[in-house]
Formats: C-alpha cells, structure tokens, sequence
C-alpha cells in the first residue's frame, strides 16, 4: 500500500503532469501524419527523454505511442490514408463510414475503443505479467511460422474483392518482402547492386505510398466526388456505448487478441489490427455488410491494436525482449534511467512499476477529451477542397518519409508505390493485402528458415510441439474450410435447403 | 513538440545547403565556427544513435556550437556510413562509425573502407559474451568448449544475429582459434539480439554470442548464465564475468564498436580541436554515468590508437569472415 501511495506521489510530481500532456498533443499529431508512425514519435522522444527524470521520461513514450496508435485512424477515416501502419487493416472500412455521413460515428468508435482496449491491455499487464511473459517464452519459431502465416491469410479476410486477387496482391507483397539483405542467409537479393535496396523495403514508404499518394493520384484523375453532405458535425461519442452493448464480443475478442499478439516479441499492432479486423469478419453475423461502412470491424479492431500496445511491455519489462519496436526502443530508456528490467523491477522498484500502471490509465482516459479535440480539428480537412487538401497530403508524404531516415530514397520509393497502388486499385487489386504481404513476409521467412536449420531440415517440429501443433491445426482449418465447405453443399448437404435462399 | 523531426529535418537541409558556401577554408576562423552535422548510419531509438546523442550534446557544451545528429539510415548501414565518408572534409560533418565498417566490404556491398575515413576517437565497445540457458548442463565456458569438440559438426546450434553479423563472426573467430572450422557450430541467423535471447531462454538454441548488455535482463531474470567474455579483461559493469582467456586460454576477443570519425582528409585544425574535446567527453560524468548505466562497455582510443584499432579489427573480421565463408572473394 505504501508502494501505491509512493507511486501516486511519483506520478504527482510536477514534471509527470506536464510531460504526459505534451507528449499526448505530440503524439496526437504525430500519429495522424501520414508517414510518420508510432515507432517514430517514440524514436523521435529518446533525445528528448536525456533530460527528464525516470518516471516522466518512460511517461512521455507510454502517451506517445498510445495516442499516435489512436490517432493514425484519423486521416484513414477522413482521407482513406492510413496514418500508421496499424490502422491500414480497416482504414478501407472507415473510409466507407465517412462516405456514408458517419465519419463521427466512425472516429468516436476509434477513440472509444482505443481507449478501452489501452485500458484493459493495462489491466493484463498488472494483473497477468508474469503469466503472459511466461506465455511469450514458450513461443518458439515454429510457433512463429504458423502466427506469421495465419496473418498472411488475413488477406483473402480484410479484402472486398474476389480472393484471388487479393492473394494476388499478398504474393506482390511477398516478393517486395524478399528485396534486401536482412534474410537468414544475408545474401543480398534484387538489389540491382544499388546500396539503398540493401535494407529491403521500408514499410512506411510502402505503406505512405499505397495508400497515400494512390489516393491523391485517384483523386487527380476522377472527377470531384459528390460531396458529403455539409451538416453540423455531431457528437462525438453519442452511439458509442450502443456499439460497445451491441459489439461487446468482438470488443472483448479484439482486447484478448490484441493482448496476446502484442505480448508476443515481433508482432506488434500492425499485426494485432489485421488478424482482429479478419477475426471480426469472419465470425460476424453480418458479414455482407463488411467494407460498406460497417462499425464491427472498426471496434474489434480498434481496440485490438490499442490492448497489444500495453501487454507489448510485458516481455519487455520482466526480460528485456521487446514485443514490438516501439519497446525496443523504450528498453533502452529504461536501462539510462535506472529502470533495468527484469523481475526485479516488478519486487524492488514496485513503486516505479505502479507508477507506470497509473500512467497508462491516465493515458488512455486523457486520450479521450484530447482526441475529440485532435477529431475536432482534423475534421476540418472533410470541409476544405479536394484541390487543397491533397497537395498538402503528397507535401506530408515527401516530407514524412524522408524524415524517417534522411534518405532520398524512401521519398522515391513512396512515389513507386504510390503508382503501383494506383494501378492495383484501378484493377481491383487490394492494396491492403500486399501491405500486408509486405509486413509479414519478413516474419515468415526467417521464422520458417531458422525453424528448419534448428531442426536439420527436419518437418516434424512444425507439428510435434504442442503449441505449434494447435496453431498448425488452425491453419490447416481455415485453408481447408472453404473446401470442405463446398464437399459438404456439393454432395452431403444436397438435399438441406441453400444457405443462400431467399426466404 | 512536433518541431524535433521538422527542426532536424531542416536543420540537415541548411547544412547540406550551406556545404558549398563553407569551401574557402583558408578565410575561416576557428572551427567550429558554426552547427556541425553528425550522422548516424543507423535509426534514431537504438544503442548507436543514443551514444551519438549523448556524445553530440556533451560536445555542443564543449563549443558552443550546436551538433546536430541526423540519422542517414538504410541498406544495413552502408547509406549512412557512405554519408560520412564521402561529406565534404571541411569539419562540419562528421559522424558515427560502427563495426560494421569492417565488414561490409569484405562482402562486398560497398566500396567504402575504414581507410575513407579521418579517425578521431574510439568512443565504445562491446565484447561478445558466451550465454547458455540456465538450466543448460555447462558449469562454466570451459565445459561448453568441451562440449563443442566433442559434438558432430553442426549438432549445437547458437545465434545472437543475423548472417554475417558481429556475433556470427564472434563465433566462427573463436571456432576457429579453438581450432575448429568456422562452422562446426550451426548458426541460426536471428532478427537481432533480443529473438535470439528468447529462443535461448525458450530452449531452442545451445547457446548465443551476442554482447552482455543485450542479455542483461534474461541474466537479471535467472533465465540464462553468462559464462565468459571474449575480452581482454572484465567488463566494469558485470566484474563477475570472466574472459575466455582466464577460463579456457583461448585468446580470442573481438566486439562491435562504435567510433566518433570524418571524411578522409580532414583538417589539421579541426583534428587538433576535436581530439582532445573527444577525450574530454569520455572522461566527463555523464559519459560515464550514461555507458554504466546501459551497460555499453567504456573503451577509448585516440585518432592515432583508433586508426590502429580499425587496422586490426579490419583483418580480424575479414579472416573471420572468411573462414566462415562470408567474404565474397
């Protein structure tokens, strides 16, 4: 109990209060660039963090990348572009909701459930540290394969069009994925002998591109879109506890997802946002209506994403292994502040442990008030012409993408995909699955290669271990399931009336 | 607080345009005479960035001028390590370079050596360690080695980074002292320290090379034991590791390190201010209070004993690297 007064006390001081409320404005804005992602905010605080003490140092990075997660669902909403990386999975959807005059409904239902999804994400990692940890432990590459390939799958899922193209799509993905050197073998492959390639493919100069300046060219070649109806922007968070009494599964489903996948080292909140966006879809009731403008998706999702940020600190503070990169880069802050982790931070520093918890809390609740002002604002965007907007989004871009490295080349990359997203969309391809590809390739490739050389080539592990085995079992389930679903109409259920009839 | 990115992003422009502007060197008065850019070849939130960091700020109090670090990232490194090498040497870019010097030419990916390089100081580096899981039968490295020769080629497996990485090489280089081939060890290449570190922890490795700063936490938390160093002496941080040499007589050292340099040809002028400043910021409280606090380990070298320290670590790693096969020929 002293402890938890101690922690109040930390949290109280004068600097915390400040710091946690600058850095949710910096992050609010951050987040809602398009090109500049969570992970960027964060990296951006570390020289900032040099001269704060501990508790408001690791502050700053907490509310950051709570409110950059939060608010990269902004300009998807209001633009279709997503602001980071794990708003992509269902920026389509809100766009749609937009489009339709809900754009409030659709950006409250962001906000309230990020919120919700940071809270009980905290709530895992107060109440569950040591057992989630120990969970992320027991995760071995093999493990990683079939989680890494049950997100690929993710794509036939979040796309509207027909399936295969939508593999398609992740295919192109995949192939883009393989460009660079960072594969198991560090051989350098389609680099064209051109250093900059080394590296591979960037996400967010994919991603910028894709979605971004795809969007700015489709809007330079289509006639101005009947515009949306100029009405007073309405409130903000009105309908939002109908969709959480209506939705509470998927919101429950997408905080579970997200707290396992963001506990996991590697997948983060991209990953988390896509698998429960599919998630959503695939066991709603209402599936036809996915992608018209649907709010489900955007609340499993939603909340999904938020919930991984948080238990992404478990491994992180009890062993030092970050679940995403936006702890890896808190990891460091926390070995020059004196907070090493390990399980001694949760014994000896409890103190500083519970101050942490407080912070998230207070993050996410003032994420709230401060996002509806961030909406407020952006919303402005929906009002002023197309012509003004969109060069100010291609300047955001050029801008965003080369800040991330300083490297002119990220800027020419952006534009490469901005017309490959372009030409993709024109053909009915979705971008979001080679997004997608793009994410998980990496994952895939390194995790089956290392798998297979721990095991000299040998299969067997893939589905020997018990964990392994049940992820294997799910795969196998859903490649198979369609099929056997046809089997089924095809010969054995002949005779029960089609799903499909009209009553 | 927005303005960090957009201040750092201009600030690298109005140096770059200011570049041409500062030729007529002879006319100039002391250098510094205005903002000095540092680049670093890798991204802004890791260890390398953060050394930079705290290096460019204790300098900035030094002369009064600002140093701006601009992270120049891409292609493993080679981007930002060619930025460096090929600035123009007028003292108002200078940078940070890493291990990753050494190497990369070796495998061919750039032209550029630690011979394109004005040294100034060898600011850092970090030993390789020897961890095992610490339920893991091995009392102590000796046992490990033990184990190593007696076990068929490739049968143990061990990892800490990717192909051709520093800690590969770490492996193959002590492999190879012990007198075994380079790869009688499999390696798993790993996506960094910290996957490797869980899957030790998780049982799927023998054992990992990377350094103890990045297995500090699963140490703290009893998961893995470190059994030894390959250093010349203890680390100050963890004096309860021995050296490879103390336990089993092999002396085999190596590390990824981390030095403060510019463009080949540098002034003498500039040489002569920024050696001693360099030095000076080693010494200095924070310095020290910042590489104990992340565990980096606190090696020094002049201009003169860095260039020395490139030379060596430059063969070191190309022998190691060819002996695991990694050097294209």
């Amino acid at each position: 109990m002293t402890e938890m007064l101690e922690a109040f006390r930390l949290v109280a001081a004068p600097d915390v209060p400040i710091a946690i409320l600058a850095s949710a404005i910096y992050g609010l804005v951050v987040g809602s660039l398009p090109g500049l992602s969570a992970t960027m905010a964060t990296a951006l605080l570390v020289p900032v963090t040099f001269y704060l003490s501990p508790i408001a140092a690791v502050a700053t990075i907490i509310t950051a990348s709570a409110m950059a997660i939060f608010s990269g669902d902004i300009p998807g909403c209001l633009l279709r572009i997503p602001g980071t990386p794990a708003s992509a999975a269902y920026t389509n959807e809100a766009y749609a909701m937009t489009r339709k005059g809900q754009a409030e409904l659709a950006l409250g239902a962001g906000l309230w459930f990020s919120a919700i999804g940071g809270i009980v994400g905290t709530l895992s990692l107060v109440l569950m540290a040591p057992l989630l940890a120990e969970m992320a432990l027991s995760f071995s590459t093999f493990e990683y394969f079939w989680l890494a390939f049950l997100g690929l799958m993710c794509a036939t899922l979040v796309a509207r069009s027909s399936p295969i193209k939508a593999i398609a799509a992740m295919l192109l993905g995949l192939l883009i994925a393989c460009i660079g050197m960072e594969n198991p073998a560090g051989t350098p492959r389609f680099t064209f002998g051109i250093p900059d390639l080394l590296g591979g493919v960037e996400i967010i100069p994919a991603l910028v591109g894709a979605f971004a300046v795809s969007e700015v060219i489709r809007a330079m070649v289509t006639p101005e879109p009947p515009p949306i109806p100029r009405r007073k922007f309405g409130s903000i968070l009105a309908g939002q506890w109908q969709l959480t009494k209506k939705y509470q599964l998927p919101m429950w489903r997408g905080n579970l997802i997200g707290i396992i996948i963001g506990v996991l080292p590697g997948a983060g909140a991209d990953m988390a946002a896509w698998v429960s966006y599919a998630m959503a879809k695939k066991f709603s009731k209402e599936q036809e209506k996915f992608g018209t403008g649907h709010p489900e998706g955007l609340v499993e999702a939603g909340a999904s994403n938020n919930a991984s940020l948080a238990s992404g600190w478990v491994p992180a503070l009890l062993f030092g292994i970050p679940g995403d990169t936006i702890t890896a880069i808190a990891i460091g802050v926390l070995y020059m502040k004196g907070l090493n982790p390990g399980p001694t931070l949760f014994t000896e520093r409890a103190d500083s442990m519970y101050a942490l918890y407080i912070i998230f809390i207070l993050a996410n609740i003032i994420m709230i008030p401060l996002g509806i002002g961030m909406i407020r604002v952006a919303t402005l965007v929906l009002r002023a012409p197309r012509s003004a907007v969109m060069p100010v989004i291609l300047l955001l871009c050029a801008v965003g993408s080369f800040a991330t490295g300083n490297n002119l080349f990220a800027v020419i990359l952006v534009a490469l995909f901005g017309c490959l997203g372009f030409v993709m969309e024109r053909n009915g391809y979705p971008v979001a699955a080679m997004v997608l590809g793009i994410v998980m390739g990496a994952m895939v490739e390194q995790n089956f290669i290392t798998s297979l050389i721990k095991s000299d080539g040998d299969v067997m592990p893939f589905i020997e271990r018990p964990v392994s085995g049940v992820l294997a079992a799910m795969t196998f389930g859903a490649l198979l399931w369609p099929a056997g679903v046809w089997v089924w109409r095809r010969f054995g259920g002949g005779r029960l009336p089609a799903a499909e009839t009209p009553r | 607080m927005n303005g960090i990115s957009r201040r750092g992003v201009l600030g690298s422009a109005a140096a770059l345009a200011a570049t041409p502007l500062a030729r007529p060197a002879l006319a100039q008065p002391r250098w510094p005479s205005r903002p000095v850019q540092m680049i670093c070849p890798w991204a802004a939130g890791g260890g390398t960035d953060a050394v930079l960091r705290i290096i460019a700020a204790l300098l900035e109090k030094e002369f009064g001028q600002p140093f701006n670090v601009v992270n120049r990232t891409g292609g493993s490194g080679v981007v930002g390590h060619a930025a460096i090498a090929q600035a123009q040497p007028d003292g108002y870019t200078l940078g940070i370079i890493t291990s990753e010097i050494c190497m990369l030419h070796w495998q061919g990916l750039t032209e550029i050596t630690y011979r394109n390089y004005t040294p100034l100081a060898l600011m850092n580096n970090d030993p390789p360690g020897i961890h095992v899981n610490a339920s893991a039968p091995y009392k102590d490295v000796k046992a490990l080695a033990d184990a190593i020769k007696a076990s068929r080629p490739g049968q143990l497996k061990a990892s800490g980074t990717g192909q051709g990485g520093s800690w590969h090489l770490a492996l193959a280089g002590w492999l190879v002292a012990m007198g075994l081939k380079a790869d009688h060890v499999r390696w798993v290449p790993s996506n960094g320290a910290a996957p490797a570190m869980q899957d030790l922890a998780a049982g799927g490795l023998d054992f990992t090379t990377c350094s103890v700063p990045e297995a500090r936490a699963m140490l703290d938390a009893g998961r893995t034991r470190t059994l030894a160093i390959m250093a010349p002496e203890r680390l100050s941080v963890f004096p309860n590791i021995p050296t490879l040499k103390e336990v089993t007589g092999v002396d085999y050292q190596t590390g990824s390190w981390r030095g403060i340099a510019g463009p080949a040809g540098l002034p003498a002028e500039v040489k002569a201010a920024i050696e001693p400043a360099l030095g000076k910021v080693f010494q200095s409280q924070e310095y020290k209070d910042f590489l104990n606090a992340r565990g980096f380990g606190m090696v020094y070298a002049d201009a003169a004993g860095f260039a020395r320290y490139m030379e060596q670590a430059d063969k070191s790693l190309g022998d190691a690297m060819k002996a695991a096969g990694l050097a294209k020929a």
